[in-house]
């Protein structure tokens, strides 16, 4: 397999200035003054460092980073807000240089870091995507021969000829993504485009992504929302305070990045505390050596939750929710659903234990992230997110082949 | 862009950026060509007269100059006729005005292209700078049918009219280029640019003639590289009767080199942290 992006100790850095408390840009006049002082400085007092040099500090936005990208694979690029993601495309895109290191890259790359990057709003629908290509290094002829596929995807075609400022932010999207999703290159990189728009046209675009790296193409996807790059990418690559902490599967890195508390999702349970109810413990039936809750493939799955009520409630009934790593839920659960309601709580400590029995969860990792305790009114006495996660181990190896969250029960039949 | 798919392979690494530079800068060129033509087509959008301001803004301005330096001021024409000799240099100068400060403002004017999106960032200023070429091209219309109506006719002069266009057209690039990419960093320069526009029209020979700046001080003069291409054009259309001398064609030669060197060495040098400080 030939490599399409090798990234060799790569580092960016940037200087933050603290001189300017009010103006944003520097001015000239500014820097003038600066220097003049600066030059004063050194009249009356030589040896003494320089003052600008005080009022600044270096950020290294990325350091030293390393890691290589197969031809036809699909990279998710995983971290918090400023661990380097975006530093790290507007390097690959050529938009910014490296402070140091080196980045081979193999094939045309074009990168999507916004979408509808130089739309004009005074010009027409029809005007703005020959624009647009261009902007996106497409040549004319290339807009030309797409133009057709790229209405239809964006779906504008009555208002072609329209300002596109009088277009609803929908339309405006659906074009915009239109004309980047045409774009033919061997690597897209692609940064957060879909954060906007309704889940229809997220959905049409993650469609369309889908399409694209099937043709054997890199992609390069940044995104906050790990089900969507779940969807797309077989890798990823997590980055954190500018170094990458893995560059492997997806489901390696996603656990990763799970397991250093970054959506607030917890592997061992802390106590909460929300109104009247203060959580004390939750538990999954056994523990593994490394503090995380573990359950058995094809077991009943028990949960213990242990908590302190201060105050008297009626007509109780108690909400838990499970999600997978992707923050997907996969099930909530709820007591009154169940014939299972207090009629009178008292203050004092309880412990709840759950039983599910038919809840086959295929193996991997989930969290109980939801739980609620709701009183006569409807009012949540408590409610609280993210509390603990579990594995679901295989052991036995009895989880057929195959992907998904729970495992089906079916009768089946055969008829000639 | 056509690009071949075999071995289009490339390293970006800190400060080597300037190998591809050339090359992309050909290879972009039909986002040039786009950038122009959306400059030119949104301007007139939403105006009623639309392109007809292209024709009355020339034609009101040289009115103006003919009533306050030929009818008041009474300064001298060299024998050509006020409007036309007016009308001459109003051109260039125009074309320097409108292009210096677009030039300027284009970085900053497209800052959102270059946080987003790779290309050489010269295509942006160069671009600007054609756009003005196209208002000249209109008020050089309003030139020929004034001619007519004064049924003055041009000589073989007028064909070296184009090498003083390109005088100008270098000396505006020059200039406009080397403030542009100071611009982006200090953004003093919004304020000092319709400055030097302004008060580029009283020390250019636009409303009165080179002649009567005294003799001591022609040299100096002749520094601001519009003042050869202003006689320049003034001579090429009045078909000589004008004065032109090759030291202020020479000098402003000179100067109009120097500037475009100076305007893009400079612009390369910041050209790297454009996306980082606009």
């Amino acid at each position: 397999m030939t490599v399409a992006i090798k990234v060799e100790n790569l580092s960016k850095k940037y200087i933050i200035s603290h001189e300017k408390k009010t103006a944003s840009y520097e001015t000239f006049s500014g820097s003038l003054i600066q220097t003049g002082r600066n030059i004063g400085n050194r009249i009356i007092n030589p040896f003494r460092r320089s003052e600008t040099a005080l009022g600044k500090e270096e950020f290294w936005a990325l350091k030293d980073i390393n890691f290589e990208i197969n031809q036809g694979d699909k990279v998710g690029i995983i971290g918090r807000n400023g661990a380097g993601k975006s530093t790290l495309l507007k390097i690959l895109s050529r938009i910014t240089e490296p402070t140091s290191g080196k980045i081979h890259i193999n094939g045309r790359i074009a990168s999507l870091l916004e979408v509808g990057t130089g739309f004009h709003p005074e010009l027409t629908g029809r005007e703005n995507i020959y624009l647009n290509g261009a902007i996106l290094g497409m040549s004319r002829q290339e807009v030309k021969l797409k133009f057709d596929e790229i209405v239809d995807f964006s779906e504008v075609e009555k208002f072609l000829d329209t300002p596109v400022k009088r277009y609803s932010s929908g339309m405006y999207m659906r074009l915009a993504f239109a004309v980047a999703a045409h774009l033919e290159s061997e690597i897209l990189v692609i940064d957060e485009v879909l954060a906007v728009g309704d889940a229809a046209f997220q959905k049409k675009c993650l469609g369309k992504m889908d399409d694209v790296s099937k043709v054997g193409r890199t992609v390069l996807f940044v995104s906050h929302n790990l089900t969507h790059i779940g969807k797309i990418c077989s890798k990823a690559v997590y980055l954190e305070g500018g170094e990458v902490i893995c560059s492997s599967s997806l489901n390696v890195a996603i656990s990763k990045y799970i397991e250093r508390d970054i959506n607030g999702f917890e592997m061992a349970f802390k106590p909460l505390v929300d109104g009247a109810v203060r959580l004390q413990s939750v538990s999954v039936l056994s523990k593994d050596t490394k503090g995380v809750f573990l359950s058995t493939f094809n077991k009943e799955l028990v949960i213990d939750v242990e908590f302190n009520l201060r105050l008297e409630l009626n007509c109780v009934s108690f909400h838990l929710g499970i999600d997978t790593l992707l923050g997907v839920r996969v099930t909530t659960i709820d007591s009154k659903f169940n014939c299972f309601e207090l009629e009178q709580l008292m203050p004092g400590v309880y412990k709840l234990n759950i039983s599910l029995k038919d809840m086959k969860l295929m193996p991997g990792r989930y969290s109980i992230s939801k739980f609620m305790i709701r009183d006569q009114s409807g009012e949540k006495a408590c409610f609280l997110n993210n509390m603990v996660a579990f594995d679901v181990s295989d052991d036995l190896y009895q989880a057929p082949v195959g992907t998904g969250i729970i495992l089906g029960e079916a009768n089946w039949s055969l008829l000639k | 862009m056509t690009i071949s798919k075999q071995n289009f392979q490339f390293t970006i690494e800190a400060g080597k950026a300037e190998r591809h530079y050339w090359q992309d800068l050909w290879r972009y060129r039909e986002l040039f060509y786009i950038l122009a033509w959306r400059d030119i087509s949104v301007r007139y959008k939403q105006t009623v007269i639309g392109v007809l301001w292209a024709v009355l803004r020339p034609l009101l301005t040289m009115m103006i100059f003919v009533v306050v330096f030929s009818k008041i001021a009474k300064l001298p024409s060299e024998g050509v006729p006020y409007p036309i000799f007016v009308f001459a240099a109003m051109l260039p100068w125009t074309f320097f005005a409108s292009s210096f400060s677009d030039a300027s403002n284009s970085l900053i004017g497209n800052s959102n292209l270059i946080s987003k999106v790779y290309f050489p960032r010269l295509i942006i200023p160069v671009a600007s700078v054609f756009v003005s070429l196209v208002d000249f091209i209109i008020s050089f219309v309003i030139l020929l049918f004034l001619m007519a109506y004064y049924s003055y006719w041009p000589t073989w002069h007028i064909v070296t009219l184009p090498l003083f266009l390109g005088l100008g057209f270098f000396a505006t690039l020059g200039a406009g280029v080397f403030v542009a990419s100071l611009n982006v960093k200090y953004r003093d320069f919004r304020f000092v640019v319709p400055f030097i526009v302004q008060l580029g029209l009283y020390i250019s020979p636009v409303g009165f003639s080179t002649t009567i700046v005294p003799e001591k001080y022609q040299l100096l003069y002749y520094l601001n590289p519009m003042v050869g291409v202003i006689d320049g054009f003034r001579w090429a259309i009045s078909g000589g009767s004008t004065a032109l001398n090759s030291t202020e064609v020479l000098v402003s030669g000179v100067v109009t080199t120097m500037l475009c060197l100076l305007g893009v060495v400079n612009f390369r040098k910041a050209e790297k942290t454009f996306a980082d400080v606009i």
